[in-house]
């Protein structure tokens, strides 16, 4: 939590900053999207392009007195029709604008790096010094205290501590070294101890950074499939109202004939009626919504690599989870003693506090702790007992523990610690396997402790559930995702964690093939997919995922293969992820929802203006007594464009995403975005109308 | 059907007796029509009585549809998945025997475009050959009237029509078609044509039931299995029915008669007045029968609606009493709503298929007693003449079934895509006659044609779930299938053409001489019947407004394109969907499912539904059938 409240903080900073720049340029920005070019990647808004043009015609016709109407009404109605582009070209620039900052910011970053060209790979080898930008893929460079790294690539010798806030936000710096999962680095992060030697993996122009700086600016964004399925809608709706509106014409001039009164329906009212008709709320806010979603990840660093897997986090069903650092704080916790033998409590807690004393992972150190609080050991250090000999832990032993002279104080693993004591002679008690047992089946692990060749006791390590998983677990279920822990643990120990943190499932003693198939079986029953992961063993699960969410800690394969990265290297924030994917489906439907609805009050305001000479009894349907059929569809096409600019906001923000079941959302959405949208038009023509006619505008 | 032609011989003023006057000549007819103006003086303090009446029917009819729909459904589903019931198992010697002879053999399984090349070809196998059979039916057998070949365009107009399954009519039928053109050509295709439907909608509902599937299915063996076991025996069992009635059944020529009254013969003759050998003016009337109970049952039953005689099922040889009335509109009906069920029992989740048959029931209950509280008032203007109307506005309409019963038959034939009448629509008040138009503008998906009104009105359910789907913020699905940009094109398509053929044929007919010129009523009226017949031909309907000579080049070569194009394109764009989603795979459903049998997801659709249309029509219905209302409440008529 502490880092999320730092990243805000962070984010809130920039934005002020930020503001007064972002709002100028989006509204420079909305006159050069005025660009036809630009406006035809639209359907719905280069209809209203092509339609502003022609009113702007028929207005410099009424100029010379040739007009149909007069020429004020005409001149209205056309600048109205170029606002209404405008304001949607403002929103979509609007929600460009952070991420054209932050790719700024970024690209100066960029800009000064030199690198250190080895000739050899090896350290203490000459080098030259050239521009990051010619640098190429599998060179070796150097880097060295307070350098920039010029380029993405893996360490391959050396270790060094990097700072990578230029990236990440994060100041706490963190170590890179050679072999394992932390051999990554990145391009634009800055070393500032000890030195590494890097093979670049990624040619200028293709690296992180410079995806990044693509990504946060929307220069390649493609649109998302729904994206593409709401655009294909729309646009049937507005071939459906250019076809209304044509036919209208020779349907008006009909009647007059019929009628033999009145005047046919005047080409600027027609296009008024068709701008109003056509989806333009939605249509001119639906780019600004699909950058914001991504923008919205990013606020919370996390960086989507296409817009796609921002949709595609809204469809997840199935969440893998691994239990360490997502369900369970990553350290393990000792909680209780329990004496072997015939040995005391205490005895054991203090000789287990003495092997843990230098033991600075965070189970050695809630030995000590436990051990001061539970049995009121005094607290000793290390500095008391120069004459020890601490043995740290490898891979190999599976133990660490410490000499005191003869004596050998040892903790590890169970078979690790009672085949060392087999091995000097010694004889397993047999309520050791209880004890062990015991806490195994609790689903927390056993630490043996042992003295010599004599077996002392059992530490009770907890894994320790993170506060309010479980909470978001149930919010999870509501919303009908299945959340599944993945853990290397045995299966009895996976079953008490999965119980506790309230998983749907578990997958224990996980190789990483296990998840990769685990992932295949749940796509294959039609389940869409999500996972986190760091690891180089991770690369394949998260390149099959639907959902791909890569720590930024790890390594450059697992990286590569994830569609997100979260600098913040928080597996929890998969969660959230999947609420921004939501969110950004939800406004997107709720937008056309609304925009659909608002034409029922705007057939209302225009049908029996523009009829009103032939059919004066169509007035009864003017239900807003809206004044002068002129005021009519002026404050038809006013409110039209004032709407775009009313719901910036929520296109920005996204629509309020609670974690509640499907039919509870489709009833609040209903109810606020369409009946709401079948309403709100009424009272907005009526207010605008009544301005114009105190105004006397028309 | 098309009442157009004898209309066109009647002057404008004399349209408002319609075809009262003209069953006074029927011996039958006017025997009932005697004893209900005998009756009229009681009528009127009856008047409470059978307003009452007409809500027991349409209760009665509802249960009777709701509770028939069930079975039957669950039946055709049966069928389809190829368990024939034991009943009707003797029957599948038979289907083995065709399949052999026509060289299927072991039917494979199709993909949608096999599919759909399948349906086409074996159409236009259809349209030849009903096309030649009318222009050769001259020289053919089976004429005894000696009636001559039709004419080039409407022949193309009637083949297309009775393909389509719209059966429209531009023509007479009894007058025109020859008994070998009626049976061979005409009754056949109203089985065939039908199916056709039928097997549209069974490859889209394989599409929703399979997952990761090439294929939807075999067109030869989903239209034989639609005839053989599902639109025969129910034409059987209504055939009889409709005997019992007294709907004639036989092959001898028709019968003429002398009228009572010489005087009126102008206008109700076919053969028009004749002298006899004195010199006196002796009207004759053919009375034409033939057989008729085979083809109603099968025109009630499989949407088909062109009548045995002109004034369909208004005539009292086709529709004699109000028994058979009762199953006739029951015919119509029964097909389109079983569908939802065999939806339901085929996609395996039975509370959708309710869920849409709740939409289309709804739908159709609102648009009933609207149109019953419009016919069932006085018409103001002849109330102004001191006439007392205590049964409601009865111009155009058969006394044996007076206001509830026209009103009902006129909402279910347009609701289905039937298009018989018992009524004249165009003699309706505005706002009544708003209703059959507006249940046809709704696309027929209101029950709909047979197959083609479920397939119609899924392609409504898609974009009514892709739009709450999105708003549950998941990528929409219907029944496990995701709906992508593909399935929006094709549902677009599908919820397009209508309204591009209705509208854009409209405007043409309205800016051309030829289109004008066959339009009989001044003012809006005129545009109502030329907006009608457009939205009756690209719905596929074939119910005649009346009131517009639409046997001529112009209407019949518009009138035969948009049956064309709302009849195939709706129907490739649907097969081609059930590929798209048979291939794709089924996703289990969670919370966080969009739930599409709720009464909320009920509300949805229809509001979408009745959204779409009003978006589209408005500006034209403003313009016709309201604009008519609000001028008739000022005193002014057209």
């Amino acid at each position: 939590m502490a880092v999320r409240m730092m990243n805000n903080k962070r984010v809130s900073v920039h934005t002020k900053t930020l503001t007064t720049e972002i709002w100028a340029r989006a509204i420079l920005d909305s006159f050069k999207k005025l660009d036809p070019r630009c406006q035809v990647r639209n359907p719905v808004m280069f209809v209203v392009y092509v339609y502003s043009g022609l009113v702007t015609v028929l207005f410099i016709q009424a100029l010379f007195g040739k007009g149909e109407s007069s020429a004020a009404f005409i001149g209205q109605v056309t600048a109205w029709l170029w606002f209404t582009l405008l304001f949607a070209n403002f929103s979509e620039s609007l929600a460009e604008g952070r991420g054209k900052a932050q790719a700024e910011a970024l690209r100066n970053t960029r800009k000064q790096t030199k690198g250190k060209k080895l000739h050899q790979a090896r350290h203490g080898s000459v080098f030259d010094l050239v521009s990051s930008t010619d640098l190429r893929s599998g060179e070796i460079v150097l880097v060295e205290k307070d350098d920039i790294v010029p380029a993405d690539g893996e360490v391959i010798e050396g270790v060094a501590c990097v700072d990578e806030s230029a990236i990440t936000g994060e100041s706490a710096p963190v170590v890179r070294e050679s072999g394992g999962d932390r051999s990554a680095v990145t391009g634009g992060t800055r070393v500032i101890s000890d030195w590494i030697v890097v093979r670049v993996t990624a040619s200028p122009g293709e690296g992180f950074l410079d995806r990044m700086i693509h990504l946060v600016e929307g220069a390649k964004r493609q649109k998302t499939p729904n994206e593409i399925a709401l655009n294909i809608l729309l646009s049937g709706l507005t071939i459906v109202f250019l076809l209304v509106c044509a036919t209208l014409l020779p349907f008006s001039i009909y009647s007059i004939h019929m009628m033999g009164q009145g005047t046919a329906i005047t080409m600027t009212a027609l296009i008024a009626l068709l701008v109003c008709l056509i989806p333009t709320t939605i249509g001119g806010l639906a780019s600004a919504v699909g950058i914001a979603g991504m923008d919205r990840l990013l606020r919370r660093n996390v960086i989507a690599m296409s817009g796609r897997a921002v949709e595609a986090a809204g469809d997840v069903n199935v969440l893998l989870l691994d239990k360490t650092g997502t369900i369970t704080l990553g350290n393990r916790e000792a909680v209780d003693i329990i004496p072997v033998g015939n040995f005391n409590v205490n005895k054991v807690a203090e000789l287990a506090q003495l092997a843990s004393l230098t033991d600075e992972t965070p189970e050695g150190r809630s030995i000590v702790v436990l051990a001061k609080q539970k049995y009121g050991l005094r607290g000793e250090t290390s500095e008391d007992h120069k004459n020890f000999r601490f043995i740290p832990f490898t891979a190999q032993s599976r133990m660490s523990g410490v000499d005191m002279g003869e004596m050998k104080i040892r903790k590890g693993a169970h078979d690790a610690v009672t085949k060392y004591v087999q091995s000097l002679g010694g004889v397993v008690p047999p309520s050791l396997k209880d004890a062990v047992e015991k806490i195994s089946k609790s689903g927390a692990t056993p630490l043996v402790v042992s003295c010599d060749e004599q077996i002392i006791g059992v530490i009770h390590l907890k894994d320790v559930v993170k506060g309010g998983i479980k909470e978001r677990f149930m919010q999870l279920r509501k919303m009908g995702i299945k959340t599944v822990m993945i853990t290397g643990d045995n299966p009895l120990t996976a079953a008490a964690i999965a119980a506790e943190s309230g998983v749907d499932d578990f997958l224990a003693e996980a190789k990483p093939e296990d998840k990769l198939k685990l992932i295949r079986d749940y796509q294959a029953a039609g389940e869409m997919v999500a996972m986190a992961g760091d690891g180089t063993n991770d690369a394949p699960a998260l390149a099959q995922a639907d959902v791909a969410v890569a720590m930024n800690t790890g390594t450059q394969p697992a990286r590569e293969a994830a569609n997100m990265i979260d600098l913040d290297s928080n597996p929890t924030k998969l969660i959230e992820t999947v609420e921004v994917g939501k969110q950004l489906l939800m406004t997107r439907g709720a937008l056309a929802t609304f925009s659909i609805a608002n034409d029922v009050a705007k057939y209302f305001a225009i049908i029996p203006a523009a009829f009103a000479s032939t059919y004066p009894a169509l007035g009864i349907f003017n239900i807003m007594h809206l004044g002068t059929p002129q005021s009519a569809i002026l404050s038809a096409v006013i409110y039209n464009a004032l709407i775009i600019m009313a719901l910036i906001p929520i296109a920005l923000t996204g629509v309020p995403y609670r974690p509640v079941g499907a039919a509870q959302l489709l009833r609040d959405n209903l109810l606020i975005y369409g009946v709401g949208g079948l309403l709100t038009p009424f009272m907005g023509i009526k207010l605008i109308d009544m301005i114009l006619v105190a105004l006397k505008v028309v | 059907m098309g009442a157009d032609l004898r209309e066109s011989e009647f002057s404008p003023s004399d349209k408002k007796w319609g075809t009262h006057e003209f069953h006074l000549f029927d011996r039958r007819y006017h025997h009932v029509r005697c004893v209900d103006l005998f009756d009229l003086h009681s009528v009127k303090r009856g008047t409470d009585v059978m307003i009452d009446m007409a809500w027991i029917q349409f209760s009665l009819y509802l249960a009777a549809l709701i509770g028939l729909a069930k079975p039957l459904g669950v039946y055709m589903a049966q069928v389809y998945e190829g368990n024939i019931p034991h009943p009707m198992r003797w029957l599948s010697g038979l289907e083995k025997a065709i399949y052999q002879l026509t060289g299927q053999g072991k039917s494979e399984e199709m993909s949608w475009k096999n599919y759909a090349l399948a349906m086409l070809t074996f159409n236009t196998a259809g349209f030849l050959f009903l096309y030649f059979l009318q222009r050769l039916q001259g020289i053919l057998p089976l004429n005894p009237q000696g009636l001559p070949a039709v004419s080039p365009d409407s022949a193309f107009n009637t083949a297309i029509s009775f393909v389509t399954n719209t059966d429209w009519q531009g023509y007479g039928g009894e007058s025109t078609m020859s008994y070998l053109t009626q049976m061979v050509g005409l009754a056949v295709q109203n089985f065939v044509s039908a199916a056709t439907g039928m097997a549209v909608l069974i490859a889209l509902i394989r599409g929703f039931a399979r997952k990761k599937m090439e294929t939807v299915g075999n067109f030869w063996v989903d239209l034989l299995r639609s005839i053989l076991y599902i639109l025969l025996p129910l034409a059987v069992i209504w055939s009889v029915v409709l005997v019992s009635q007294g709907v004639p059944q036989t092959f001898d020529r028709s019968m003429t008669a002398i009228v009572v009254q010489p005087a009126s013969t102008r206008v109700f003759s076919e053969a028009g007045p004749t002298k006899d050998a004195q010199g006196q003016i002796r009207a004759e009337q053919t009375i034409a029968v033939g057989p008729v109970a085979s083809q109603i049952a099968i025109k009630q039953l499989g949407s088909n609606g062109g009548g045995y005689y002109n004034v369909n099922s208004a005539h009292p040889f086709e529709n004699p009493t109000p028994l058979s009335n009762f199953f006739e509109v029951l015919a119509i009906l029964l097909i389109p709503a079983a569908f939802c069920c065999t939806f339901g029992v085929m996609v395996k989740d039975r509370r959708q298929g309710w869920a849409l048959l709740t939409v289309m029931s709804i739908i159709f209950a609102v648009f009933l007693v609207i149109g019953y509280s419009f016919e069932s008032r006085p018409n103001p203007l002849i109330a102004q003449l001191g006439v007392d109307q205590p049964i409601g506005n009865m111009e155009g309409k058969e006394t044996r079934f007076g206001v509830g019963e026209s009103v009902f038959w006129a909402t279910a034939t347009t609701a289905a895509s039937n298009g018989s009448v018992n009524a004249m629509h165009d003699s309706f008040m505005p706002l009544g006659g708003l209703v059959p138009l507006v249940m046809m503008l709704f696309g027929e998906v209101i029950f709909g044609g047979v197959g083609s009104g479920l397939y119609g009105m899924i392609a409504f359910v898609i974009v009514a779930v892709f739009v709450a789907g999105l708003m549950v913020g998941r990528t929409p699905e219907y029944l496990g299938k995701k709906i992508e940009s593909f399935e929006m094109k094709m549902a677009l398509v599908a919820l397009l053409v209508t309204p591009f053929f209705v509208l854009s044929l409209t405007a043409l007919a309205l800016m051309t001489s030829a289109g004008k010129a066959g339009i009989f009523n001044s003012g809006m009226h005129g545009f109502t019947e030329v907006l009608y017949v457009f939205s009756s031909a690209a719905n596929n309907n074939g119910s005649a407004f009346a009131g517009l000579a639409a046997n001529n080049f112009f209407y019949n070569v518009t009138l035969g394109l948009a049956m064309f194009f709302g009849r195939y394109w709706i129907a490739i764009a649907m097969l081609a969907m059930a590929g798209s989603l048979a291939r794709k795979q089924k996703i289990p459903a969670s919370a966080g499912t969009l739930v599409t049998h709720t009464p909320l997801f009920i509300g949805w659709l229809i509001a979408t539904i009745v959204l779409i249309v009003v978006l589209n029509y408005l500006p034209v219905l403003a313009l016709g059938p309201v604009i008519e209302q609000l001028m008739l409440n000022q005193g002014m008529m057209f």
